[in-house]
């Protein structure tokens, strides 16, 4: 394995942790604020609020982490995507901000207001759909180089019709994700209407998901050939993710092991997540950037594969305990408190 | 101006974020050091007042995390977006320690999750107390890396360059540049004294308000104790950092104190104004201190600004945050000093209501040097990103709308602060110690 591959490897493992979690948690935020609305949210509040008091600032880290390590590992994508994210990109900082701020401003200040509640259900649904932009940003098609500089063509973007799909792709994500984890999650708590609830919601979303999953791909047709015959070249890794699909909806219906349905939704999500990213090598951004030009040189190269091991080692203890402690420990889960 | 030139957007930009991040980033790593002494204490002498004292500054402490990440979060992803061409060129040697970075506060906010959710789960309160010791660590490490980070923009090292092209990178000296033992301490020590005397000044508060609880007068001893030390601390890495500067960034230094003909035996020269010839009028002159400070010989020499050329020299209002940090910085000295030997000494001015408002002062002044002593380093560094090698104008990025998404973020600062002020004081108006002290009187353990 080259340099270049592992470290793009490295990068995509974590955006992938931060789809998972961030997905987990803004698909919870919504379904909060749509319990609020709708009067059932002494059904869902309790679960909600108990998964994600304690894990709230381990999932923007993720996000750090994936723009700190692209500009380590790829220093020219800071020039590229630097240049044209700006407006994208400073319209999800700013939601991120009015998000993380007011979720902690809440849970330990004043308790309960719709408003908030409201605003932050439907933040989560927007930072995914404004960080989506990028993925079809470097699709390629529109950005352009002028004196030297890349523009992006707001207005192609705008039109194309390949970029609402992958925005209403991420927001239909997010909802299905977080679905199925806070149904296991309140079977977990035993809560049993609840997971009625939310397995409810999971079933609801199943069927638009692989809509327009299988619709972007149909685009990519249209819009980069080049990118389709790639993805149809791995034809086995969408349709192994489809029949992951299959089985979870199966057990969700069937009410059945909830746990194994988890980990089956991981298995879809990243064997469709991978196999985007492995059709899309090696272009960081059509037509202009790939993993070999905007590569770091060697001597960062190593140093920060070898933090990155040390960080690991330092890491996956931590998160072990966190887990342990909250999202496992069945008194936590229950809400009772014990003395260790 | 704002609108038209991105370069001055992106300035004005960065400015903001960073002065806004860097209220945030300062109780971010001086709070954690705080609630470990006052538990520790807590522990040792068996008195619930120090427990209590570590969990209301915990409680409080939530809020202000939740802002540094967002504010934190801001400014990465906008370091890129703001210069596109610095993060590019910096990214291939100074990747490493923002790489690091994350590590840092990954590894905090896991255990601060833990600590601030497993107050009453442990039997033994060591157990908990632990938990501290990695959220105390990690707040300190991301300080050191960020810091080394801008040390590197100030003495960039350990590559060269040809035909425009980053070649022979070493990471690691990169990181160990000459900037960094004296800014990584001095960032240190003040986040340390800050924050000593910001919890120093909210004790004052509530004595002067008529609140006579000993747990008030407790937490006013200690925080002031803790800030005389780091505040001394200060003060001498202080007088370091300007050897240092004097060595290497002796263009700072000259424009700092309106230093211009190369000189022996120099003048420290504080506030006056400039004439319309650069005369310096109406200064408070200290005879030899600017050879002191820069060399610790009171007869050698200092450089004047006049050797550089015009457009390198940094522009002069550098002088007054200079000159701010440096008397906030004596003015707490001596206020915390008087404060322990008139505890010390039983002398009852330091208890008199007039001088408990000066401790209150204290707190947002020693912001306020925090401020001045950033834009001093970073104004004071123009006109370069990295010294000697790129310039500000060359770093910026070249979109038109830094103008336009400069009053979102005002907009969004000025929420987050007032929001903060506003969430702190409902939490604490509506559950004052006396209530919670007896509370816990009540049954169960603090
Ligand atoms: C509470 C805040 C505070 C206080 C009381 C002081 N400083 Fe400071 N100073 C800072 C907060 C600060 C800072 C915000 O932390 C800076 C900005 C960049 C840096 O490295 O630290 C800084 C930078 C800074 C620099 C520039 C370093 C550089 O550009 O690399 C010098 C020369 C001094 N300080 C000197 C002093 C002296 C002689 C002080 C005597 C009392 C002093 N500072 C008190
Ligand atoms: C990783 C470390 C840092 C980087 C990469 C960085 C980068 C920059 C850049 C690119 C600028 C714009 C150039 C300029 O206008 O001066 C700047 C300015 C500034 N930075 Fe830093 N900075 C760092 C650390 C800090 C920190 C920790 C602070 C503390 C608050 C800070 C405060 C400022 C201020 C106040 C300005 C505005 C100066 C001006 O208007 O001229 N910087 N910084
Ligand atoms: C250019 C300068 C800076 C950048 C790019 C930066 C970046 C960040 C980022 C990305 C976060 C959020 C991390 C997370 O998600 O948990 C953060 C938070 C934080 N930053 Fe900064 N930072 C800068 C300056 C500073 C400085 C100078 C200090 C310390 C003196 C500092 C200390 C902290 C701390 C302690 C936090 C954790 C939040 C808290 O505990 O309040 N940062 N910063």
């Amino acid at each position: 394995m080259t340099l270049e591959i592992l470290g793009i490897t490295v990068l995509w493992t974590f955006l992938f942790g931060y789809i998972i979690v961030g997905s987990i948690d803004y698909g919870a935020g919504f379904f909060n604020a749509y319990s609020i609305i709708t009067g059932k949210d002494h059904i869902l509040s309790n679960v909600i609020q108990r998964y994600l008091s304690p894990v709230w600032e381990v999932t923007n880290v993720f996000f750090v982490f994936f723009f700190v390590g692209i500009v380590g590992f790829f220093p020219d994508t800071a020039y590229y995507f630097g240049t044209i994210f700006l407006i994208p990109g400073s319209i999800a900082l700013i939601l991120l901000a009015i998000r993380g701020s007011y979720y902690a401003f809440e849970t330990y200040g004043t308790k309960g207001h719709k408003g908030y509640a409201i605003m932050y259900g439907l933040s989560g649904l927007i930072i995914p759909a404004s960080l989506s932009i990028v993925l079809t940003i470097s699709e390629g098609g529109f950005v352009f180089i002028e004196d030297e500089n890349p523009v992006l063509d707001y207005w192609a973007l705008f039109t194309s019709p390949l970029s609402w799909s992958i925005v209403i792709l991420s927001i239909v994500a997010v909802l299905y994700i977080s679905a199925v984890f806070l149904t296991w999650y309140a079977n977990k708590t035993g809560d049993l209407k609840a997971t009625n609830l939310m397995r409810k919601y999971a079933l609801i979303w199943a069927l638009p998901l692989i809509i327009t999953a299988g619709g972007i791909i149909y685009e990519l047709k249209f819009h980069s050939p080049e990118h389709y015959e790639r993805i149809i070249d791995l034809w086995w890794m969408f349709g192994l993710s489809f029949l992951l699909w299959i089985a979870t909806v199966w057990f969700i219906w069937k009410r059945r092991k909830y746990g194994i349905s988890v980990w089956l939704m991981f298995g879809q999500f990243a064997l469709a997540f991978y196999g985007f990213g492995i059709s899309h090598y090696p272009y960081l951004l059509y037509p202009y950037l790939t993993i070999y030009e905007g590569f770091t040189n060697q001597a960062m190269a190593i140093s920060l594969v070898v933090v990155f091991i040390l960080g690991l080692a330092l890491l996956i203890p931590s998160i072990y305990l966190l887990f342990k402690l909250f999202l496992f420990d069945k008194n936590y889960l229950k809400g009772k408190q014990k003395k260790e | 101006m704002l609108f038209e030139d991105p370069v001055i957007a992106s300035r004005f930009l960065t400015l903001l974020t960073l002065s806004f991040h860097i209220i945030y980033a300062t109780i971010g790593v001086g709070v954690p050091l705080m609630i470990m002494i006052a538990q520790w204490i807590g522990i040792r002498k068996n008195d619930e007042h120090y427990i209590l004292m570590a969990r209301r500054w915990a409680r409080g402490f939530v809020v202000t995390v939740a802002v540094g990440v967002v504010t934190g979060t801001v400014i990465g992803l906008q370091l890129s977006l703001l210069w596109p061409n610095f993060m590019e060129l910096a990214g291939q040697i100074i990747a490493l320690p923002l790489f690091m970075e994350v590590f840092a506060f990954f590894f905090e906010a896991i255990f601060l999750g833990i600590y601030l959710y497993t107050w009453d789960r442990f039997e033994d309160q060591r157990k908990h107390f632990f938990l501290l010791i990695p959220v105390a660590l990690g707040a300190g490490m991301s300080a050191l890396f960020i810091t080394i980070v801008n040390s590197f923009m100030n003495t960039p090292q350990g590559f060269d360059i040809m035909d425009g092209q980053i070649v022979n990178a070493n990471p690691i000296a990169a990181m160990f540049n000459p900037a960094m033992p004296t800014k990584v301490s001095h960032v240190l020590a003040t986040a340390y004294m800050t924050v000593a005397f910001m919890l120093a000044a909210i004790a004052a508060y509530n004595l002067i308000k008529g609140s006579k609880h000993v747990y008030h007068k407790k937490a006013l001893h200690l925080t002031m104790k803790v800030g005389l030390i780091f505040a001394i601390a200060a003060a001498i890495i202080g007088d370091f950092s300007g050897k240092y500067l004097a060595e290497y960034q002796p263009e700072k230094l000259a424009a700092a104190e309106w230093h211009f003909e190369t000189e022996e035996g120099a003048p420290l020269l504080l506030y006056g104004v400039l004439d319309e010839n650069n005369e310096v009028k109406g200064a408070i002159k200290i005879p030899y201190a600017l050879s002191i400070l820069a060399f610790s010989v009171p007869t050698s020499e200092v450089i004047g600004l006049n050797e550089f050329p015009v457009e390198e020299t940094p522009p002069l209002i550098v002088h007054y945050y200079f000159d701010l940090m440096i008397t906030i910085g004596v003015f707490m000295i001596v206020l915390s000093l008087v404060f322990w030997i008139g505890i010390k000494r039983g002398w009852a001015f330091v208890k008199a209501t007039w001088y408990r408002w000066l401790i209150v002062l204290g707190g947002p002044l020693s912001f306020l040097a925090i401020e001045a002593g950033w834009w001093m380093t970073e104004v004071g560094r123009q006109p370069w990103i990295l010294r000697g090698i790129m310039t500000v104008e060359e770093a910026a990025t070249s979109s038109d709308y830094v103008g336009l998404i400069s009053i979102l973020f005002i907009a969004l600062y000025i929420i987050l602060g007032i929001g903060t002020v506003v969430v702190l004081r409902r939490i604490f108006k509506d559950n004052p110690v006396e209530k919670e002290l007896k509370a816990s009187q009540g049954g169960e353990n603090a």
